[in-house]
């Protein structure tokens, strides 16, 4: 008796609990002693590091980061549920409007998307962005298609069905490999267009990048893209990727870095897929906080505004970007951190400077954080 | 007095599971609202276009039901030889025999492995020797989805089977035997007959099983949203498809998701419905 009231009782508990939605820590933004966020779930990783790292340098403070997804990120910051939001996307002039109030981007990190196969003995394998999109469109079926043995002459392809392998679930991996599939391909862009979950033509598909890694493993003749933070983990064989300037790269924490090697906007709103920069990976990408330019709403306190900035100067230091880069995340290049610099700086609290903290360090050089 | 506590808790406990179940149907109804609003229901059974993009968005569930039916009613005609093997086995020729207990144990062991340790060993094991066999290149699709959910479903069709098999009244069975009817005469032409209508119901509640069943097949089915052309082709799911698209989608996806999810309740109700009523014909006959 008593036990069956205990089973009701934990039940309809259970279901409360479930029915509720993520607050992503709403209620203790006005304690001084707490920073929440919310967002992207591509970075969840770093930050669930580097934040840990943060709170164990600052004993009587908790970073909390909720991943729901860039644009969970971007409602939550608006309603001001959080303190900073993330996202894999800048907020483009529509979102801007709609936010009320200044928003600044802090690129944290870099990504990349790879594409990973399975092909016998074959272990180098040069692509171009139009080969991919018509293996994705079903054009190219075979392994040994003329234009797939002309971009590697000295390799064997067989003669063998491709079986290409793509995200089953809405996501921002997809929507970066659509997103540069749409500058190199003209009938990508017609066809397929971006999103974060397309129309396709060929393939199968799976969910998450654990699902799309198992299939191309598994599978003779799967090719999949894959995030780099988890190709590179799982050290997938990946091809190499013809970029702009002409050269062959393969997906590395430096050619990803390399691919922010361009002209910035000093707002830092930038998409370097298919970069100029000679020596960097095409499906590269930013991942960025992105917090309130005037930290004076909703009864924040100065020293709230001076925290969250400590944080973020302690995200792209050294340290931060250190830790990036040995989860597989790709650092920051020197002018990428000196823009953010600036715009940190630019945070202030009701027009008055916040104070800058004590992780605002000279910019290391991506090698020098890579090969510490 | 306490008779009447007691009473009072069962009471409750039933009235708070019917409570549930409403509650559950009009969350359905409720939420996929958008999607028939904006397709009608017609429309959106009917349409098997699937495009989450935001330009040219368009959502049918048809592929998806198509799926499911082809998938289940495959596995059903897989699994059909094995029960009936079983609940022969069990329920007629050793039946009270300690092998049968035996078999039964390991027939039940079956249906309680998690859908997943099904797709694991599907994706491991039975999808190289689809593709050994030429079904396809890469051995996912419809084909291995039927063969796993196959084996899934015998436990349901063939415990209950055998049971039906083994309420056959004696006095029937020994009056074929005084006039000379061989065993294998005793159970062709009293035994199964006489238990027809229980064994269908069986089929029909594995069948039910089969059309909702989600892990394994989203592991092995390939998750194309189109109509799967054949055995050999890739296809998706009802119940499928919502386990992979649910987390990120919003607005008229999550709507259409949620449809999708209704009708997979009303389709595995009616189903249900029908084994029933099959049921209750036998009971009066």
């Amino acid at each position: 008796m008593r036990h069956f009231l205990q089973c009701f009782l934990l039940s309809v508990l259970v279901l409360s609990c479930s029915n509720g939605s993520f607050d992503a820590g709403g209620n203790n933004t006005s304690t001084s002693t707490s920073i929440s966020g919310a967002g992207a779930t591509f970075p969840y990783p770093y930050y669930n590091i580097v934040f840990r790292d943060y709170m164990r340098q600052h004993d009587n403070l908790t970073v909390n980061y909720g991943a729901i997804g860039s644009g969970g990120g971007i409602r939550s910051l608006r309603d001001r549920s959080v303190d900073f939001g993330a996202s894999d996307a800048f907020l483009n002039e529509k979102e801007i409007a709609s936010m009320n109030g200044e928003v600044i981007h802090i690129a944290t990190c870099l990504g990349g998307v790879v594409m990973a196969y399975t092909l016998g003995d074959v272990d180098s394998l040069r692509l171009t962005g139009p080969l991919i999109a018509d293996i994705y469109l079903g054009k190219i079926r075979k392994w040994n298609d003329p234009r797939l043995a002309a971009e590697n002459p000295t390799v064997k392809l067989p003669d063998l069905d491709i079986t290409p392998v793509y995200r089953s679930d809405g996501s921002g991996t997809t929507y970066n490999f659509s997103e540069y599939l749409c500058v190199v391909s003209p009938e990508w862009k017609q066809i397929m267009g971006k999103g974060k979950a397309l129309k396709w033509e060929a393939g199968i598909a799976a969910k998450g990048n654990p699902g799309v890694a198992g299939i191309v493993q598994q599978t003779e003749g799967a090719i999949g893209y894959i995030g780099s933070e988890y190709a590179l983990t799982l050290k997938l064989p990946t091809a190499k990727l013809k970029n702009r300037a002409g050269r062959y790269v393969d997906a590395t924490l430096e050619t990803i870095s390399a691919a922010a090697n361009v002209d910035l906007p000093d707002d830092m709103r930038a998409t370097i897929t298919d970069s100029d920069d000679p020596g960097a990976y095409p499906m590269s990408l930013f991942t960025w906080i992105l917090v309130y330019k005037d930290q004076q709403y909703d009864g924040r306190s100065a020293q709230d505004a001076a925290e969250l900035v400590d944080l973020l100067h302690y995200v792209i230091s050294s340290k931060g970007q250190k830790v990036a880069a040995q989860i597989n995340y790709a650092p920051l290049p020197p002018q990428a951190l000196e823009k953010n610099r600036k715009l940190i700086g630019e945070i202030n609290f009701g027009g008055e400077a916040v104070a800058s903290g004590s992780y605002s360090a000279v910019a290391d050089s991506v090698e020098t954080v890579l090969n510490d | 007095m306490k008779d009447k506590i007691f009473r009072f808790f069962l009471f409750v406990a039933a009235l708070f599971v019917l409570v549930l179940s409403a509650a559950i149907v009009y969350a359905l109804v409720s939420r996929s609202s958008e999607a028939f609003q904006e397709y009608g229901i017609w429309g959106f059974v009917s349409n098997a276009e699937w495009d989450p993009r935001s330009a040219t968005e368009e959502y049918g569930a048809l592929s998806f039901i198509l799926g499911t039916l082809y998938t289940a009613f495959f596995a059903l005609l897989l699994c059909v030889p094995f029960s009936l093997a079983v609940a022969m086995f069990n329920g007629v020729y050793f039946k009270g025999k300690k092998i049968a207990g035996v078999m039964r144990s390991v027939v039940d062991l079956l249906a309680g492995i998690p859908s997943i340790v099904y797709g694991l060993w599907g994706f491991y094991t039975v999808r190289p020797l689809v593709i050994d066999l030429g079904v396809n290149a890469q051995g996912f699709g419809v084909f291995l989805s039927s063969i796993v959910l196959a084996i899934m479903i015998i436990p349901y069709a063939s415990s209950l089977s055998s049971e039906f098999l083994s309420m056959v009244p004696n006095n029937l069975k020994e009056g074929a035997y005084s006039l000379g009817a061989t065993r294998l005469e005793v159970v062709q032409h009293i035994s199964l007959p006489t238990a027809a209508s229980g064994i269908v119901a069986s089929f029909i509640l594995a069948l039910g099983r089969a059309l909702g069943e989600t892990m394994a097949v989203t592991m092995l089915i390939g998750n194309t949203n189109r109509i799967p052309t054949g055995l050999r082709d890739t296809g998706n799911t009802m119940a499928s498809v919502i386990a992979n698209q649910f987390g990120e989608a919003d607005g008229l996806k999550l709507s259409a998701l949620i449809a999708i999810g209704l009708l997979l309740f009303v389709i595995t109700a009616i189903i249900n419905l029908i084994a029933k009523l099959v049921m209750k014909k036998l009971s009066h006959a």
